[in-house]
């Protein structure tokens, strides 16, 4: 019957690297990134939308991995949990939550880390509700919220000291 | 891992290009925005195109304009994120702000955009499930199936049109423009929307939302939009309520419109709430028979969480709040 449709040869640009693949038309970003890039810190949650656990930043965006394509990302900068520490050294909002306790099981702690890395970049005084709706697209089942909001606090305000 | 279905992608870089892409492929091809509606109907099999024409790219889709004469003018592909934060919507049309606003979390605004939502999927508890869960239930009529699990005598399907942003277009008086193969065409957006969750949109399978155009507001309007849903992130409206009203100087209230979302397949407008409002001021009595109005013209059912008497109760509730916030808005300084 029907031939499966032939395999995408791309460039991709990932965390400031070109990453050659192969894939499928069909491929979400969370499933290249994951199972054909092997860099699995980006998490697969509810594959559907709902959970915030595969936030990857496109073009300085937080987006989606599991609702965009790979064919969809050709051309666009992505950048990933991997990506995040800087030749060994943690970003502020990957020590501020470690230091807070703000990771319990950490399955969505990858994504929140990512929430809150482009929120920090687009606003570097956020309020505490601008934090909160900066991390409104991401679910966490173990902390109850509180001290992740802390923690993006924290680490904006490391980060507006060390300008 | 849950996996979409095989397809054909083919980027389009402009209108022409992508309905003379969908004329080619027939009824198998689909065109898909930002895919935050599409790409999880496709995960749970409600969709299964051959061919996927991707929008994204058509960078002439991507505006947002306004102009005191014509209006705004919003390109199908401004996404959800441009429109709530854009100066001119916020100012002029504050509703639409406030709607897009409301929508899903920020991830899914920063891809969704507002093309893809006023062509949203009409939603319902007994289609919006994934294949197993469907197929254990023998199926539904709009999708594989015979009979409506909601209505099991209604010849058409009554899943709910949950777009945030629907109604307020529709309180504006938008139209909405499209592009096919044999030339363009517009349509006041009421006409759009029609009233079976099968067939809910009157476009052809080859045409494609190209922009969206709302009227300058007339002298002193005011708008506003309540949403109810269950969490305050994430979840589709299972109530959605748009008010706009025009005061004259004396702060009588000489034009209104109330329309009502996420009780039927299309918006409801509610024509008799309108008539309580013009002709006098906003008032708690006038607001109280507009919300009483609003109350009889919703009729939810039972394809959405929360019960139909709550539903239905909280009609009059946001409609009433809606229109307060209406009344309070702070007037254009021109
Ligand atoms: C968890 C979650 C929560 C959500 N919550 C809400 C919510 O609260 N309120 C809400 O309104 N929406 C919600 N959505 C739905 C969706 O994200 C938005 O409606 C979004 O605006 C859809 O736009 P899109 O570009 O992603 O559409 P797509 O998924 O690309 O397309 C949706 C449909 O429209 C068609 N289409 C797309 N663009 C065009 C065009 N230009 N011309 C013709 N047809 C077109 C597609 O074929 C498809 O059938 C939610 C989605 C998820 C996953
Ligand atoms: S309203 Fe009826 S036909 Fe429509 S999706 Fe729901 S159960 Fe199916
Ligand atoms: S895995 Fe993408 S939102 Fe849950
Ligand atoms: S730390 Fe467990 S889900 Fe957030």
């Amino acid at each position: 019957m029907s031939i499966a449709p032939a395999k995408i040869l791309a460039s991709l640009s990932i965390n400031g690297s070109v990453v050659e693949c192969a894939f499928n038309p069909n491929k979400t970003l969370l499933e290249v990134l994951r199972e054909d890039v092997g860099l699995t810190g980006t998490k697969h949650g509810c594959e559907m939308g709902h959970c915030g656990a595969c936030t990857v930043i496109v073009d300085d965006l937080p987006v989606l991995s599991c609702l965009t394509l790979a064919v969809e990302s050709i051309g666009h900068e992505i950048r990933t949990i991997e990506g995040v520490a800087r030749d060994g050294v943690l970003h502020p909002v990957q020590r501020a939550l470690a230091e807070s306790g703000g990771a319990q099981c950490g399955y969505c702690t990858p994504g929140i880390i990512m929430s809150a890395v482009a929120l920090l970049e687009q606003n570097p005084a956020p309020t505490r509700e601008d934090v909160a709706q900066g991390l409104s697209g991401n679910l966490c089942r173990c902390t109850g919220y509180t001290k992740i909001i802390e923690a993006v606090e924290n680490a904006s305000a490391e980060l507006r000291s060390a300008r | 891992m849950l996996r979409l279905p095989p397809f054909e992608y083919h980027a389009a870089t402009s209108a022409e290009e992508a309905v003379s892409l969908l004329a080619r492929f027939g009824p198998d091809a689909l065109p898909v925005s930002g895919g935050t509606d599409l790409y999880a109907n496709m995960k749970q099999r409600l969709f299964t195109p051959k061919v996927l024409v991707g929008l994204r790219p058509i960078a002439d889709l991507q505006f947002i304009a306004y102009n005191a004469v014509t209006g705004l003018a919003l390109g199908a592909l401004a996404t959800l994120t441009d429109i709530a934060d854009s100066p001119v919507v916020r100012k002029y049309y504050p509703a639409l702000a406030q709607a897009a606003a409301l929508i899903s979390t920020p991830q899914l605004r920063n891809t969704g955009t507002i093309g893809g939502n006023i062509c949203l999927d009409t939603r319902c508890n007994y289609y919006n499930q994934n294949l197993d869960w469907r197929k254990a239930l023998n199926y539904c009529m709009k999708k594989d199936g015979d009979i409506c699990r909601v209505a099991p005598g209604s010849p058409k399907c009554v899943a709910v049109n949950s777009s945030d942003t629907a109604p307020v277009l529709q309180a504006f008086g938008a139209r909405v423009h499209l592009t096919s193969p044999t030339g363009t065409r517009e349509l006041p957006i009421a006409e759009f929307f029609l009233d079976d969750g099968m067939f809910a949109w009157a476009r052809r399978h080859d045409e494609i939302v190209t922009k969206i155009v709302i009227p300058p507001p007339a002298g002193d309007t005011r708008s506003a939009y309540r949403k109810l849903r269950l969490r305050n992130s994430f979840d589709f409206p299972i109530l959605g309520v748009a008010a706009v009203v025009q005061l004259d100087g004396a702060g009588k209230c000489v034009a209104a419109k109330l329309v009502l979302n996420a009780v039927s397949s299309r918006p409801v407008e509610v024509s008799e709430a309108a008539r309580a409002l013009v002709g006098s001021a906003l008032s708690p009595e006038t607001i109280g028979d507009a919300a009483d109005a609003a109350f009889r013209a919703g009729r939810p059912l039972d394809n959405t969480s929360a019960t139909i008497p709550y539903r239905k109760r909280m009609v009059r509730v946001f409609a009433q709040r809606a229109l307060e916030d209406a009344a309070r808005a702070v007037p254009l300084a021109d």
